[in-house]
């Protein structure tokens, strides 16, 4: 693929929000001018499974899928399924992980457990990991739903996308009565990230 | 001013942009967003058909009245509209009439993934194939034209990665497109088999037109490269081709029937190596064998699933997928599950509880199906379950209906439960049925149907009534019960069960995910909890297991308040906040 694409594989379960995380996302890169894709998944995987959408830019996009090992970051909505995607992720890629734990079905009913500090493992293998509490963070601006856009505002700013870009994003593609939590929620991501770790991003 | 927009939407605004005025379809993924998108234009009849056959037959109305008319389902729903198609083929068209079908490959929400294209050669239709969303645009607007210079339906075949990818779209004007004049044509619109054998030899002189079309048709085109290597594609396999090797030739194909055989047999000429790359089935490749045209395609790429970039760089240039990073872990499954304070899941303990043998059918209630609620012994396509369940008892005996039910959802039902529940009344069946009614069609996002009085624009319309209905076709037992109060649903069970002759059972509750009524908020007393997991059997995310206390704890982000779990505890641990 081309080294002038960018890849973002957005994972998480059904229900949390990733498809408004990719759609602001790739509105914000059509704003920058880009060529887009997004792949979306819709219907039966929505129910609680283990979902993912995908959003590429650049120049030209052809595939609207990533492939293996082709992410530039990975964010995930949930650890397990940082864990499950993380070989989708470029070497040297970035993976941002909501520290979130939803259990799935064979976790709830104890018959395996979930693993065990899976954030401290995953940033041993991927030197370039980012956990945060995005819902906790979200919550803090008015609703834990809003997780999705404070990892937007995090990954939009390790991206350089400008904040405004990606606020105008949030305003055409949030409910009208939601849009203050919204562009809190993204701001609240935006500042997660300091200088250092910035230019960590993109050493 | 471009946008993004998925298939689905970009479809809707082709139609629209067509002149389209009326069109109709069932919901099913991934075809459910184009006919909802384009129900949203200004001067567009739009309506849920209760099934894939209706929506044909109002669509061939339609198109006779003049109509530029299009109709959109799922790759299954075709084969539920092909008895209309067949013949539709032989009729033609007035009006423009574009059919959509959405294929599934790779099965992201489908019971199988027939590819049809076949469609195409078995009922002489033109069909084509986009590859991103502006070309999801201008080949549906593209359609209409060709439809009634050919008088002909036109499929246009699309697959889920089309349909839910978005890219950027410029949309263009709408055409100010007049009704045309509906004049009546016995000859071409009566199919009589007098009629029908003229109509025939039509059908043949129209693909001979459409094979000059073809050769000469826009919507092919080659892109010259390196001349080693020729590929021909069609869809969405063109842009991992495009991603992977975009040095190689390639002959882009959008009629994928009938195929142009002069272009094809040009192209062929031009390429040291030729494959045809297409998901499924060999339907361009094999009808380049039968032209005698050296290819490969399926003895090296799979005919089954979904391809990706990776898979063409693996199997076509040996080059193995990057390894990517690498965690040594065993990392738990996610199925797919019922919502927490679904109300199906009631339904299913029971069934399990009672060890019935449940035919199910299509639905979010076929993930009944799965652990721990495990309670479904079949499922075959839409409306089956009725049917299955009479064929067993017709296998095993009358006894065996005092432990079969069959299970289907409102929607479901009205789509194609109601001629097999026919067929039970009228040949002596004892089936018990359950009509899961959550008031929706909830899988595919909640579309309207007839049974909740709403149209898809929701406008109130008047209302199908079920428990009528099944007593008008002569189920003489007909009663209804909450699907989430176990000893209702058990006493109606056993009642029902042990009655000779059918009957139905309406477990009527709201989709969890639309309900919006007040539930109470619900915690686990741990003094009273046993540890005895009958709750946690309930497969309900709002409840789990704390291993290190071996006692079961509810999540309140999670939990609906539907009190299933209260009613299996029991110590009675599970309690009501607020509650004395």
């Amino acid at each position: 693929m081309a080294a002038d694409t960018t890849n973002i594989l957005i994972v998480g379960v059904g229900g949390q929000g990733t498809l408004l995380a990719s759609r602001v996302l790739a509105q914000a890169a059509v704003a920058q001018g880009h060529d887009v894709k997004v792949s979306e998944i819709h219907g039966m995987a929505q129910r609680g499974g283990s979902v993912v959408s995908q959003v590429r830019y650049g120049p030209k996009i052809f595939s609207p899928i990533i492939k293996r090992g082709d992410a530039d970051v990975i964010m995930a909505f949930e650890k397990l399924e940082a864990a499950r995607y993380l070989p989708f992720l470029k070497k040297g890629g970035l993976m941002v992980i909501n520290t979130d734990r939803i259990d799935p079905l064979p976790v709830m009913s104890g018959e395996v457990a979930y693993p065990e500090k899976l954030e401290e493992k995953i940033a041993r293998v991927v030197p370039k990991t980012i956990s945060l509490d995005a819902t906790g963070i979200a919550a803090g601006c008015g609703t834990s739903r809003a997780a999705n856009i404070v990892l937007v505002g995090l990954v939009g700013r390790a991206l350089g996308f400008p904040l405004d870009a990606l606020e105008e994003a949030v305003r055409g593609l949030v409910p009208q009565k939601v849009v203050d939590i919204n562009i809190k929620a993204l701001n609240a991501g935006w500042n997660y990230v300091d200088n250092d770790l910035i230019s960590m991003v993109r050493d | 001013m471009k946008s993004l927009m998925i298939g689905n939407m970009a479809i809707a605004r082709g139609a629209y942009e067509a002149g389209v005025t009326v069109a109709a379809a069932y919901p099913g993924t991934p075809s459910t967003e184009i006919v909802e998108n384009i129900s949203r234009f200004e001067g567009v009849y739009a309506e849920w058909s209760p099934n894939e056959k209706v929506a044909l037959e109002v669509g061939f109305g339609a198109s006779l009245g003049g109509a530029r008319t299009l109709v959109a389902m799922k790759h299954v729903g075709v084969n539920v509209a092909a008895d209309p198609l067949y013949t539709l083929s032989y009729t033609g068209v007035n009006g423009g009439l574009v059919l959509v079908s959405a294929d599934d490959p790779g099965m992201h929400s489908s019971q199988n993934e027939q590819d049809n294209r076949g469609y195409g050669r078995f009922a002489k239709l033109l069909v084509i194939e986009p590859s991103d969303s502006q070309e999801a645009l201008d080949f549906t607007r593209e359609a209409f034209d060709l439809s009634e210079q050919y008088d002909t339906p036109v499929m246009l075949r699309v697959t889920t990665r089309l349909c839910h990818s978005q890219s950027l779209v410029q949309p263009g004007e709408k055409l100010d497109r007049p009704l045309k004049e509906y004049k009546k044509n016995e000859a071409k619109y009566v199919m009589l088999p007098g009629f029908a054998r003229l109509r025939h030899l039509e059908v043949e002189k129209r693909m001979a037109a459409l094979r000059e079309y073809v050769e000469e048709s826009p919507l092919n085109r080659i892109e010259w490269g390196d001349r080693n290597i020729g590929i021909i594609t069609s869809g969405i396999p063109y842009q991992y081709v495009k991603e992977v090797m975009p040095e190689v030739s390639a002959l882009k194909l959008g009629t994928v029937n009938p195929l142009p055989e002069k272009l094809i047999r040009s192209f062929a000429s031009q390429v040291k190596k030729l494959y045809v790359v297409e998901e499924l089935e060999p339907v361009i490749e094999e009808q380049l064998k039968a032209w005698g045209i050296e290819v490969t395609g399926k003895s090296v790429l799979p005919r089954t699933g979904e391809y990706s970039p990776e898979l063409l760089e693996e199997l076509l240039l040996g080059v193995p997928a990057p390894s990517g990073y690498q965690l040594d872990e065993s990392i738990p499954a996610r199925p797919p599950l019922l919502c927490p304070g679904c109300p199906h899941r009631g339904v299913f303990y029971v069934l399990k509880r009672k060890r019935l043998t449940v035919t199910g059918d299509i639905g979010c209630y076929t993930l009944g199906a799965l652990k721990p609620l495990g309670a479904m012994d079949t499922t075959l396509c839409m409306g089956a379950s009725i049917g299955a369940a009479l064929g067993l008892e017709k296998a095993r005996g009358p006894e065996s209906a005092r432990k079969t039910v069959a299970v289907i959802g409102d929607s479901t039902f009205v789509h194609s439960g109601i001629t097999p529940l026919i067929d039970t009344v009228y040949n002596r069946g004892n089936t018990t049925v359950m009509i899961l009614d959550n008031g929706t069609t909830a899988m595919t996002g909640h579309q309207d149907h007839p049974a909740t009085g709403r149209t898809i624009t929701e406008e109130e319309t008047s209302r199908l009534d079920l428990e009528a209905l099944a007593r008008a076709v002569g189920v003489k037992r007909v009663r209804k019960v909450d699907p989430l109060r176990i000893g209702e649903l058990e006493k109606a069970l056993d009642e029902e069960l042990s009655h000779d002759g059918p009957s139905v059972i309406l477990a009527t509750r709201p989709c969890a995910l639309i309900d919006k009524s007040p539930k109470p908020s619900l915690y686990i007393d741990e003094d009273k909890c046993k540890g005895c997991k009958i709750c946690i059997k309930l497969g309900c995310t709002g409840v789990y297991w704390v291993q290190e206390e071996k006692k079961a704890r509810i999540n309140p982000d999670l939990c609906q308040g539907c009190g299933l779990c209260i009613d299996v505890c029991k110590f009675d641990a599970v309690l009501e906040r607020g509650a004395n």
